[in-house]
């Protein structure tokens, strides 16, 4: 067992996978000699070389097109998107192919390709460095949405996407890069893309949030639990799409109350489809309404003003206990 | 039937000071001494901003910022022969560009310290876009510039700047064409620095020049000596020329060197050598400048440092003013989301200046 950050388990599952299966590629811009702007590609070139580990000119959509091609031809490309805020320069070929090749030919070509890319605010980071916006790619059926939490999950699940024969989108929370360190264990270990986890058992109130804002949730549940002695069930989605209806039912149906934590403006994120999940669901469960903490509707302000646009721990606390007073 | 020729195309390449300082006299574009006075004011302006800035950010005082030490010579000089009404569209690197343009110190001070007043100009006739994060889409909103220009019968000019990592864009390749297809009256100048990040200009693109892919698009286009200010003089007034004249865009790579790392946030030290380093600070523009200024007898050492004195007072009191507390509202964002005021907003920034007041704020 190692103690690894979240980008140290990022490069990890990456050597594995690419020390298991020699189709297993990583390409993006300042992957190779660099290792990568936050070090998650660091000294692949070395070990697998440049074939294998490509430095590619300045071009996403080119970057995910040319992956599409690849992974037709049987290999199985991990494209990095440096930041998600530039990932849209190549939703022409997610909307259009990535998503759809499958269905467009009933199954005789997939995908099987991963695209990394970190997002997230709190880093005090330029413009188009610090959003949340997994429901644009969440929206789009036929790619698989997975934000691990901390570096034993984003290990675990990074393995899983490279094995899953679909293409997945496999977000990164920036803000928990080099956060924490958790142990990870040394033989391979994989989690089940589709699944959340229930973090902790509970029977008052489910907590529910994923990446970066579990760490706020987890703190919140923790001093809620402190000063109130309830019982709070946390789940971490960890998939986002498909969204696992079974475990959040289960876990409403059981508690009755739901606080949802999302870093992303509220109105069409994940969090409004859980809250329809719940409603189609669990209704007759519910003793209060299903309470969203959420960011707001508004272009993500700059650095000098992020703080206080990120739902923090005492924000999340407050809605917990609003919730189950109800 | 023979194989025939379809077509055939040059590059032509364009250097008056070289980095000795001794100038090409035929090709000497004879600037009148103030204008030239001005030019090397504005260059020491920027270099002396742009390493305030990094000090200022080492010390935690500043955010994450591109510096543009060495680049000075590209955007100053195509900013100097702007006129009011053309418009100015930048990518990231071209501090020096701003500043003529109007942008003032605290601006780019502010922008850089994560701050959206820093893109707020004294004056929105000034015509500076916002600084471009994203690569590539400044060359089609400059080309659409250049045709509103153009529709609205006047002589107004766009001119855009891109990297040489910019040039993989679709957006820089879209936007050339559409201005090629429309004749419009835009400027496009490369500021080929040698690196995009840690990717060199090599690996970048298969192609000998990065001028040449403007012949793709059908317009002239030129590689200069980006460290010479008198060559990228000359290349942006012809192409200024052109281009007011109704003869439609041209396409300048400007062959320069980016000295420091790519944002302070990065380590050159991972993909580059110390001698090539060296080397290109063998090559800037500020040292040949100066001496082509002493050979025309308007500078000397006494006046060099006048001039640094000078712009050291002007530093100082943009980060002065620039450091004094400000009653920002912090829920500012709220108030721009659309032209008018939603429900949904303003419930939302009730909420949000309600968890503000609730004491630990969200943070
Ligand atoms: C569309 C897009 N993709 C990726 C990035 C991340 N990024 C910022 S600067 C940069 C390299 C830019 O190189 P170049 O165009 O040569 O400009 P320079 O930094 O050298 O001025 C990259 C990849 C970005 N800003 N925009
Ligand atoms: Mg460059």
């Amino acid at each position: 067992m190692a103690k690894l950050n979240m980008i140290q388990a990022v490069n990890l599952a990456l050597a594995e996978a690419m020390t298991q299966d020699e189709t297993v590629l990583v390409m993006g811009q300042d992957v190779a000699v660099d290792g990568g702007v936050f070090r998650a590609t660091e000294g692949l070139l070395d070990r697998f070389g440049p074939e294998r580990v490509i430095d590619t000119p300045l071009a996403e959509s080119g970057i995910v097109g040319s992956a599409v091609g690849m992974a037709l031809a049987g290999l199985k490309p991990v494209a990095e998107m440096q930041f998600s805020g530039f990932s849209y320069m190549m939703m022409g070929q997610f909307e259009a192919h990535v998503t759809r090749l499958r269905s467009r030919t009933h199954g005789q070509l997939t995908l099987p390709m991963v695209i990394r890319m970190p997002y997230g605010g709190g880093v005090r980071a330029l413009e188009h460095h610090s959003e949340s916006r997994e429901v644009l790619y969440a929206h789009q059926p036929g790619a698989r949405v997975v934000i691990p939490s901390g570096p034993r999950n984003a290990r675990a699940l990074l393995l899983a996407a490279i094995d899953d024969p679909d293409p997945v989108v496999f977000m990164e929370p920036k803000h928990s890069y080099r956060a924490f360190r958790e142990e990870v264990p040394e033989e391979r270990e994989t989690l089940p893309i589709g699944k959340a986890r229930v973090v902790q058992e509970g029977t008052d109130l489910t907590l529910v949030s994923w990446g970066a804002m579990m760490r706020p949730a987890l703190k919140a549940a923790a001093t809620v639990e402190k000063e109130r002695g309830a019982s709070i069930e946390i789940i971490d989605l960890l998939t986002i799409a498909p969204l696992d209806h079974a475990a959040i039912a289960a876990s409403v149906s059981k508690t009755g109350r739901c606080v949802v934590v999302q870093e992303a403006p509220r109105s069409y994120g994940p969090s409004s489809e859980i809250t329809a999940v719940i409603n189609d669901k669990a209704f007759w469960h519910l003793e209060a309404p299903v309470k969203r903490i959420t960011g707001y509707d508004v272009v993500t302000p700059y650095f000098g003003r992020e703080k206080t646009y990120l739902p923090s721990a005492e924000v999340v606390a407050r809605g917990i206990v609003e919730t189950l007073d109800v | 039937m023979p194989r025939k020729q379809a077509a055939k195309f040059t590059v032509p390449y364009l250097q008056i000071l070289a980095p000795d300082g001794k100038v090409d006299a035929k090709l000497d574009p004879k600037l009148p001494d103030d204008t030239l006075l001005k030019l090397y004011r504005w260059m020491r302006l920027a270099r002396a901003l742009d390493e305030r800035m990094l000090k200022l950010q080492r010390q935690g005082r500043l955010g994450t910022f591109p510096p543009c030490t060495g680049q000075e010579a590209v955007s100053i000089p195509a900013a100097m022969l702007m006129r009011d009404g053309d418009w100015f569209v930048g990518a990231f690197r071209e501090l020096g560009g701003r500043l003529v343009r109007g942008e003032p110190l605290t601006a780019t001070l502010d922008y850089y310290n994560g701050w959206e007043e820093g893109n707020i100009l004294p004056d929105k006739n000034l015509r500076i876009l916002p600084t471009s994060v994203v690569i590539g889409c400044q060359i089609e909103h400059a080309a659409g510039l250049a045709y509103a220009s153009r529709f609205k019968g006047t002589d107004e000019v766009t001119v855009a700047f891109i990297g040489d990592g910019g040039t993989s864009e679709g957006g820089f390749h879209e936007g050339l064409n559409m201005a090629g297809v429309w004749k419009a009256p835009l400027v496009t100048i490369i500021q080929n620095n040698q690196w995009a990040i840690s990717i060199p200009r090599g690996a970048q693109t298969a192609s000998e020049t990065l001028a040449q892919k403007g012949i793709a698009y059908g317009m002239p286009v030129i590689q200069v000596d980006g460290n010479d200010p008198l060559a990228v003089w000359v290349a942006v007034a012809e192409a200024m020329d052109r281009a007011r004249k109704g003869d439609g865009p041209t396409l300048i790579e400007a062959v320069t060197y980016r000295l420091m790392m790519h944002t302070t946030a990065d380590d050159p030290t991972k993909y580059r050598t110390e001698d090539e380093e060296k080397e290109a600070w063998a090559r800037e523009p500020l040292v040949r400048t100066r001496a082509y200024l002493e050979s025309r007898d308007l500078w000397d050492e006494a006046r060099e440092k006048a001039l640094l004195d000078e712009l050291k007072d002007q530093v100082d009191q943009a980060v002065a003013e620039f450091e004094t507390p400000k009653d920002r509202a912090p829920d500012e964002p709220f108030r721009h989301v659309y032209g008018t005021p939603h429900p949904v907003i303003e419930e939302q920034r009730r909420e949000f200046l309600a968890n503000l007041k609730g004491g630990e704020g969200r943070g």
